[in-house]
């Protein structure tokens, strides 16, 4: 799960990592008195910060400098209400419903440094380095020896040696060095604490001042961890995910939009990624992935397949269910309840055909089921036969 | 011959008077699978599809004699059914349960390997040797007892794996599948190690996907220490960047964990690579063939499928 900006540094802020001082504003109104205040306090110029859940915010416009609260009330009303689009949202952006406005103040020298979990080592991994500011893949294709790595322990975190180790090859300062090392370990101890999956700083600034201050902050969270951190989960924002993904969510379905015409209705993960890919090598763009699940109900493939018919591009859609747990008969069943359902209340849905491939467990019964019903159901007997048949009934 | 498992693997599933624990434990027993009880703590002295339950994994292993177990517990309570198992002196745990914290394997993976228990999961379908014994989830009639090993990450598309090949005649040793999740208890160069070892396995399908690099160190692996053929296909291929796909270890990120870079490392390694999901089943036949054309004309027993 991921989290805004603001809401990773008010957790910075709880571990002890520096940030610029800074307040959230959802309305122009509001980004007046509070640039104001950091006025007051000596600062003269602010940045203006877009809340949405995707990087390369400055190249899509949503990070502005501002000096004077009037300014800084005109950019928010600007940005409050715009779909930003960067590199990393995709092009259909992400709305913004907030901005962050903080102090600035001249930097001297932008560094990296996050917290992942090392999966062959088992291990959370800090990464850090003295290229900062930039995407940290860069880094690591042009200059890999600037890249710096060090595992911890999943269960102490990391050490104040470890810690200080890395700092000491980022910079020859001890001042500074000790700041850093208090950062790592900050980043572990959260990481480790809060179920993170990325912990990430980039970039991590030492200022003009002297200060080491996170500019950015990025936290995300692992899933399967949420339910030990009520207060993480409440920070979930739906508005940041894609409509067919929340809704999806709500129903344990795991949903991923793409741009493709073949709506694609599958049980298990790697099963629903191959169906992907076989569309694709039959010459066809698949519309989502859609994973119903290993033991899915009746209830469960009729919502699945409402989802894929509110999705205006889908032209075709093809079932490919490999029965283990899941009953071919019981998809069967949801695939007319779904039909059934929108049937009256969407012409379109009659004019979509949907070639349905089952196997495994109870497919004669499965298959009885649907040759029994009127609808426009083409069968197919493999796989590949499936994915062919698909390409061909979206293609017309 | 086969991994881990065998006729003589005596089972104990934790979880046992759960919906999902009572279904399966009665699919396994029906499969063939010596199912010697079960263990839901506060349930001790009941009866699920004739085998006792018993209270506790200590008891249950000391009163058994099981040497492997299966975990179908919720999520919160599956890291400790683990250790209990392995603290019981369970050398074989095979955990289904899906959405254990990432952080949590962590911990777990170096208590593990001090212990030298073999942990298959979390979030798979299990493992099964065809005939003889099946812990896990996966429809049993689908398997059929011959040389080929399997190996995967996947749960359904394994079962389409299996399908292929099965319907092509070419039988299976023994199918592993190593779970979802980015941290698993057992990886493909674990299972590899085993199936490289076992003379009833005469060649070998790995199913990977996006994310992670576990494909790359399989490749690495099979390069310097695998003799026999390996026939592999890596499901992702269409998926976008960021973008997590189902399994939480299936997610593209960072620029690495691409299908494609995946694929080219495991040719790299002198490993087939099926184009298409559809054609894993082929490609194991062409392979197969090609591989033991001199066997197939000499003798009988290189013949992928064991009467």
């Amino acid at each position: 799960m991921n989290i805004h900006e603001y809401q990773a540094k008010e957790i910075f802020k709880r571990y002890g990592i520096p940030t610029n001082p800074g307040a959230l504003a959802k309305t122009p109104e509001e980004a007046h008195p509070i640039t104001a205040r950091l006025a007051q306090a000596g600062s003269s110029i602010f940045a203006v910060k877009a809340q949405i859940h995707a990087g390369a915010r400055g190249k899509g416009g949503g990070i502005k400098l501002v000096k004077s609260p009037e300014e800084a009330r005109d950019t928010t009303k600007v940005l409050i209400g715009k779909t930003l689009v960067t590199p990393q949202t995709g092009p259909e952006g992400k709305p913004v419903d907030c901005v962050l406005i903080e102090a600035t103040s001249p930097l001297l020298k932008e560094y990296y440094a996050s917290i992942v979990l090392d999966r062959s080592e088992a291990k959370p991994c800090l990464i850090a380095s003295e290229a900062g500011g930039i995407e940290i893949e860069e880094v690591a294709a042009r200059e890999p020896e600037k890249i710096l790595k060090t595992h911890f322990s999943p269960f102490k975190g990391m050490t104040s040696e470890e810690a200080h180790e890395v700092a000491r090859k980022l910079t020859k300062d001890p001042g500074q060095a000790q700041t850093f090392a208090q950062v790592f370990q900050a980043m572990a101890k959260l990481f480790i604490e809060l179920d993170a999956s990325l912990v990430e700083i980039n970039p991590l600034a030492l200022m003009a001042s002297g200060e080491i201050i996170a500019i950015d902050a990025k936290i995300n969270f692992d899933d399967n961890g949420l339910y030990r951190h009520p207060e993480i989960a409440a920070l979930y924002d739906p508005r940041q995910e894609d409509p067919r993904e929340v809704e999806a969510k709500k129903i344990d379905l795991s949903y991923v939009g793409l741009e493709g015409n073949i709506g694609c209705i599958v049980n298990g993960a790697g099963l629903a990624m191959a169906t992907m890919d076989i569309i694709k090598y039959a010459g066809g763009e698949p519309a989502n992935f859609l994973d119903v699940g290993g033991g899915a109900s009746k209830e469960k493939v009729a919502a699945a397949f409402k989802i894929i018919l509110t999705d205006p591009k889908v032209k075709a859609i093809l079932v490919n269910i490999f029965g283990g747990i899941m009953r071919c008969d019981v998809v069967a069943e949801g695939i007319l309840a779904a039909v059934h359902e929108l049937g009256s209340s969407k012409d379109a849905i009659s004019r979509i055909p949907i070639v349905v491939r089952l196997e495994g467990t109870n497919v004669k019964e499965g298959r009885a089921i649907l040759e029994k019903s009127s609808l426009n159901l083409i069968s197919a007997s493999s796989f590949e036969e499936a994915a062919e048949k698909v390409v061909e009934a979206a293609s017309k | 011959m086969s991994i881990l498992v065998d006729k003589n693997t005596q089972v104990l599933v934790q979880g046992i008077t759960g919906a999902h624990g009572s279904f399966h434990a009665k699919q396994m027993i029906e499969y063939g699978t010596q199912i010697v009880g079960g263990v839901t703590p506060g349930k001790g002295g009941e009866k699920v599809e004739g085998v006792p339950v018993f209270n506790q994994m200590k008891e249950a292993v000391e009163k058994t004699g099981a040497t492997a177990s299966v975990i179908y517990v919720p999520a919160r309570f599956a890291v400790d059914a683990i250790r209990e198992a392995g603290e019981a002196g369970i050398k074989l745990i095979v955990c289904i349960t899906e959405g254990i914290p990432a952080l949590e394997m962590a911990r777990l993976k170096e208590w593990l390997l001090q212990k030298k228990i073999v942990l298959i999961g979390p979030n798979c379908p299990g493992i099964i040797t065809p005939g003889e014994c099946k812990i896990g989830i996966m429809p049993g009639y689908i398997h059929q007892r011959g040389s080929i090993g399997v190996i995967s990450r996947s749960g359904t598309l394994t079962y389409e794996a299996v399908w292929q090949l099965t319907q092509r005649g070419l039988g299976q040793s023994t199918c592993i599948g190593i779970g979802g999740d980015a941290i698993v208890g057992t990886s493909f160069v674990d299972a590899l190690k085993h199936f490289e070892k076992d003379p009833e396995t005469k060649a070998v399908v790995l199913i990977g996907e996006i994310g992670g690099t576990a494909e790359e160190e399989a490749a690495e692996f099979i390069e310097r220490h695998v003799s026999k053929p390996v026939v592999a296909f890596i499901a992702g291929r269409m998926a976008p960047p960021g973008k997590r796909m189902g399994h939480a270890g299936a997610i593209i990120s960072g620029g690495s964990g691409k299908a494609h870079d995946k694929i080219h490392r495991l040719k790299k390694a002198g490993v087939t690579v099926a184009p298409s999901p559809a054609l894993i089943g082929e490609t194991m036949q062409n392979v197969f063939a090609k591989a033991y054309e001199l066997g197939k004309t000499s003798s009988s027993k290189m013949y992928p499928t064991r009467p």
